[in-house]
């Protein structure tokens, strides 16, 4: 399977993501075979039902939440460029990227995009309801850094 | 020259030190001196008192030695300027290095050594049942792997490096002529290489560096213990067989019984863990020798082991990891105390034996051979190689971990590197007709281990501040950081899982779903697992139900303003800090309470009740944040300490505030000149009382209107914002940020009730028009004169004077300082002359209200009570809460 689901994945396509999301080329075939063999109605798009048919997240409090949080507002699919920049925020911060420069786009896995990331989960019907700057100001001392980073595999 | 370190370091207290140990001294001179005259009297027929020396000596100049260690403890903390420049470990080997001198002086025998036997059996397992039972779990299993490789690849390393070198050195002729071939140099290379648990604890404890850093050195100090039982062993029998007979079999043995040792002393560990865990689940009529199982089972892993020869360490290691999280819920709480006490208490003390024995046993010539070389080379070999292990693989290591070991760190890890008692316990195990060397290799890991733990002890700490290494928080996490790291634990799960990842979190997860299915139920009391199995199905429900018993916890003890209203009964029958069941029952104050026998005459279960009674609520509404909330799966822990209980962060600063609270009130009640009636008994009957009937008048919590606890948390926010913020900044901070979250769940949950979202989001209108809470502002000015407490600064008259608006109070938030400091001010003229410290107690009293709202239940109650407490001046019942 995961030497079908790499084919499918264009060149330009890939390095857009690269681009974009900052995971390497290895991880990025990887997640794509992930996200194929999700994909149960093979459409390139993930709907929420394909989201809870993960039977972990079935019983993870946050699951619901975690899963709303990769649809954009209003609209119940997602395609893999949108899956990537959703995961993309889990990304640790590597060294060299804090010196990068900072007029490029900003990357995904910056803290305050994980600090956004983790708002909107409390945040459910999204009209801000707890206040942003709280948030932040009460997460000053979690090391949000490390706590919302994965390593992900190549 | 090894004599000279002793004066060197301890300037400080010597005069001190020569005080105890004459007194240390003295009683072993003077008994031999006596002995014959109890002798000599046991001839002469019946003798009223004989004088049996010998018959008590053993255990009398044991009792004798813990007592002089102890009481230098005391010594040494005399002055906190020595302790904090010197490390404690340091000051117990001087000491008993003039100990040791003395008591050669006076024998000429050393008579008292630190025997392997002695030290295995009795003072190592102790020190690592500590460290097992109080691992931070989620720390150490995180860092595993890192873990790990330095135990076994660094101490390999270590141990390889050392004897292939000192073998060099040798060979090239610089140590002189020696009995030594290549497979001694690499058995003491094996022994020397380990880094010693009792001395790394010793000193990091002292210097707090972060927890990452510490669970690193520790645990690898920890671990390598299978490696060095392994590594010593393959040697020693080596040696034994003789260089030429060392065939390709053996050394894969050798590799094999690595595994089997390790992961053998691992399983005992384990297993013994299971048994533990089960045993205690029924103690329930046993509370009393509850704290005993612990010890004598993990006692049992570690001697099991021992005679399996696996590793023991590594069995008592586990056993006390695994077996925490069972053994704390299944225990009293008063036996979980005893464990921690005494389990500190053990190591600590054997911890003090250990070092000052150490120091004891280098005075004895005997042992002494010296040779300027080797020991030289071995001190620089030791921190040369362990430097470059720890930088190699540091380096490795660092692809693969998500925190980064910086350079700094790797500074602090090889210098870290201390060797301690057990290279000591394994050096003197040898024997001298196989290993022909022995005494220099005796005296050269006496000069490494005090080498290590005097000197590297003694700059480690300048070191740590010099290179600025980022240093562990002494605090118990927020309620609110809890939440997030626990929420955060969840999300990442979750990505894992969408990711499609077998990684650190997923690992984590299943394992949590394992122990909560099967482990949890084998091994955890009913009444533990009740609470886990609720979370699953109603968090929902149980988040709200917490939240607001939390606020009415932190109410509670942020003022005691219901306390001095007893009469003013504005409440309605909600009791929300009354605990559920389940949790009630599973402590033993609740047992105490409800077993109310007519006499009682145990003065200590006695004082027990009277307390536990106030305690109760406090320790369950704790309990209930820690297991209700969004399940922890892991809890944070507290770095390891061996020596200190961490006492309760929250729980102390509330006190805190509590007392300067009340002392304010005080003074300023003092000022306005009104007489005191201290009748302490009556206010102490009263407060008895009332603790009863908040019990008796619980009614399920489901009942509460869902919008009123969001109100309240949003008032109490805005009240505090009017605090003086010199007074207390970090508890309000904190219950801000805990508050403000759990509003929000609670809204969440809340949302489809029409008032929820107004009247959090904007509670300053929110409160005025919709609720109509301007009528029952309207009531309150005209009330407040009714009790007899002019004093200023208890001036909010929706408290003790509002009893007909009872039910309405809850919705009444409004009143607050916003919209009621207007009707309050023109009540009590008073009220404008109040300090920035008074308007404080007032805003603390003003979010009162949903506690206030359970009060006409204890109305009806109040009938019972006899008319002094009921009248009593509400300053009374401050002046005998002010000393607790």
């Amino acid at each position: 399977m995961g030497s079908r689901a790499s084919t499918l994945l264009r060149d330009e396509e890939l390095e857009e993501i690269k681009k974009e999301t900052g995971f390497s080329h290895s991880q990025i075939t990887r997640l794509y075979s992930r996200f194929t063999s999700l994909d149960k109605g093979e459409n390139g798009t993930l709907s929420r039902e394909d989201f809870q048919r993960i039977p972990e997240l079935a019983i993870n409090p946050l699951g619901d939440r975690i899963i709303n949080a990769f649809f954009p507002e209003g609209e119940d699919q997602v395609n893999f460029r949108g899956f990537m920049r959703t995961l993309a925020h889990f990304r640790p911060i590597e060294d060299n990227e804090k010196s990068k420069d900072v007029n490029g786009p900003e990357p995904l896995n910056r803290r305050s995009n994980k600090l956004h990331f983790a708002f909107r989960l409390y945040d459910l019907d999204k009209d801000d309801k707890i206040s942003r700057d709280e948030l932040l100001q009460v997460l000053e001392k979690v090391d949000v850094e490390q706590k919302m980073s994965i390593r992900f595999l190549h | 020259m090894w004599r000279g370190e002793s004066p060197g370091p301890s300037w400080g207290p010597l005069l001190a030190l020569v005080l105890v140990l004459t007194l240390g001294g003295l009683p072993r001179v003077g008994g031999f001196e006596e002995e014959p005259g109890g002798a000599h009297g046991a001839s002469q027929g019946f003798q009223v008192v004989t004088f049996k020396w010998h018959h008590v000596q053993d255990p009398y100049i044991i009792a004798l030695w813990i007592l002089v260690a102890s009481l230098a403890k005391i010594v040494f903390h005399l002055s906190h300027k020595v302790t904090s420049v010197v490390p404690e470990s340091a000051l117990l080997i001087v000491l008993g290095l003039v100990l040791g001198g003395i008591v050669w002086a006076a024998d000429h025998i050393a008579s008292f050594t630190l025997t392997p036997t002695v030290f295995f059996f009795y003072l190592l397992p102790p020190i690592v049942l500590d460290a097992g039972y109080f691992m931070p779990n989620r720390l150490f299993f995180g860092n595993l792997g890192t873990i790990l490789l330095y135990a076994v690849v660094g101490t390999v390393w270590n141990a390889a490096t050392t004897g292939l070198s000192l073998y060099g050195v040798f060979l090239s002729g610089l140590m002189g002529e020696l009995q030594i071939g290549l497979l001694d140099f690499l058995l003491f290379g094996s022994l020397i290489a380990a880094v010693d648990p009792v001395a790394v604890l010793a000193v990091f404890e002292e210097v707090h560096v972060n927890e990452v850093l510490f669970i690193i050195v520790f645990g690898e100090s920890l671990l390598n213990d299978a490696v060095t039982v392994v590594l010593y062993n393959v040697f020693e029998s080596f040696v034994t067989l003789g260089g030429d007979k060392v065939t390709g079999v053996d050394c894969v043995k050798g590799i094999v019984s690595f595994f089997v040792v390790s992961l053998g002393g691992t399983l005992v560990g384990v297993v013994f863990a299971f048994l533990l865990s089960l045993v205690t689940r029924f103690t329930k009529h046993v509370r009393i020798i509850e704290p005993g199982f612990v010890f004598v089972i993990s006692y049992l892993s570690y001697l099991t082991s021992e005679m399996l020869s696996l590793s023991a360490i590594l069995a008592i290691t586990f056993c006390g990891i695994c077996c925490q999280k069972y053994v704390k819920a299944n225990i009293s709480e008063q036996s979980a105390t005893t464990v921690r006490y005494t389990m500190k208490m053990l190591a600590s003390g054997a911890e003090t034996i250990i070092f000052m024995f150490l120091g004891i046993s280098a005075v004895d010539p005997l042992i002494w051979t010296w040779n300027t070389a080797f020991v030289l080379l071995t001190l620089v070999f030791i921190s040369v190689y362990r430097a470059i292990g720890v930088v190699l693989q540091t380096w490795i290591l660092n692809r693969y971990r998500m925190v980064q070991l910086e350079p700094i760190d790797q500074v602090v890890m090889s210098y870290g590197g201390l060797r301690g008692a057990v290279a000591y316990a394994l050096v003197v195990l040898l024997d001298e007709n196989k290993v022909k060397e022995k005494n220099l290799f005796v005296s050269t890991t006496i000069i490494v281990v005090f080498f290590t733990v005097i000197f590297q002890g003694l700059t480690i700490k300048p070191l740590v501040q010099w290179l600025k290494v980022k240093r562990s928080e002494q605090r118990e996490p927020k309620l609110n950081e809890k939440l997030h790291g626990r929420a955060f634990d969840h999300i990442l799960s979750a990505i894992e899982d969408i990711s499609g990842q077998i990684g650190h979190n997923y690992l984590r997860d299943k394992w949590s779903n394992f122990d909560r299915k099967f482990l949890s139920k084998v091994l955890m009391r009913r009444s533990a697992q009740k609470s886990r199995d609720r979370i699953l199905n109603v968090f929902h429900e149980l988040n709200l139900k917490d939240a607001i018993s939390y606020v009415a916890e932190g109410e509670r003890r942020g003022s005691l303003a219901f306390i001095r209203s007893p009469s003013t009964d504005n409440m309605v029958n909600v009791d929300f800090s009354t605990p559920r069941p389940s949790t009630v029952e599973a402590s033993v104050s609740y047992l105490l309470r409800e077993n109310v026998s007519a006499v009682c005459l145990d003065m200590q279960s006695l004082e027990q009740r009277r307390r536990s009674i106030r305690d109760t609520e406090d320790m369950v509404t704790h309990h209930t944040l820690q297991q209700y909330l969004y399940k922890p799966r892991q809890e944070y822990k507290h770095l390891y300490s061996r020596h200190e209980l961490t006492p309760n962060e929250n729980e102390k600063q509330d006190k805190e505030i509590f007392h300067r609270t009340m002392r304010k009130r005080l003074e300023s009640f003092k000022s306005a000149k009104l007489g005191i009636n201290q009748n302490k008994k009556a206010a102490k009957l009263y407060k008895r009382e009332r603790a009863q009937k908040r019990r008796n008048s619980s009614i399920p919590n489901g009942k509460l209107p869902v919008e009123s606890p969001v109100h309240n948390f949003t008032i109490k926010e805005k009240d505090l914002e009017l605090s003086d913020p010199e007074e207390a900044p970090d508890y309000e901070a904190e219950t801000r940020g805990g508050i403000e979250f759990l509003a929000s769940v609670a809204k969440d949950t809340a949302s489809d009730s029409p008032a929820g979202d107004t009247g959090s989001d904007t509670p300053l209108i929110g409160h005025s028009s919709p609720r109509g809470g301007s009528p029952a502002v309207s009531q309150q000015p005209p009330l407040p004169a009714r009790l007899p407490r002019p004093h200023a600064p208890s001036p909010a008259p929706p408290e003790n004077a509002a009893p007909v608006p009872a039910a309405r109070s809850s919705r009444e938030p409004g009143a607050g300082p916003t919209q009621g400091a207007g009707p309050e001010r023109r009540a009590l003229p008073a009220a404008h002359a109040r300090s920035a410290a008074a308007r404080r107690v007032h805003s603390r009293r003003s979010f009162q209200r949903p506690r206030a709202r359970r009060r006409p239940a204890l109305l009806k109650l109040a009938s019972l009570q006899p008319p002094g407490p009921a009248e009593l001046p509400p300053h009374a019942l401050e002046q005998e809460e002010t000393p607790l």
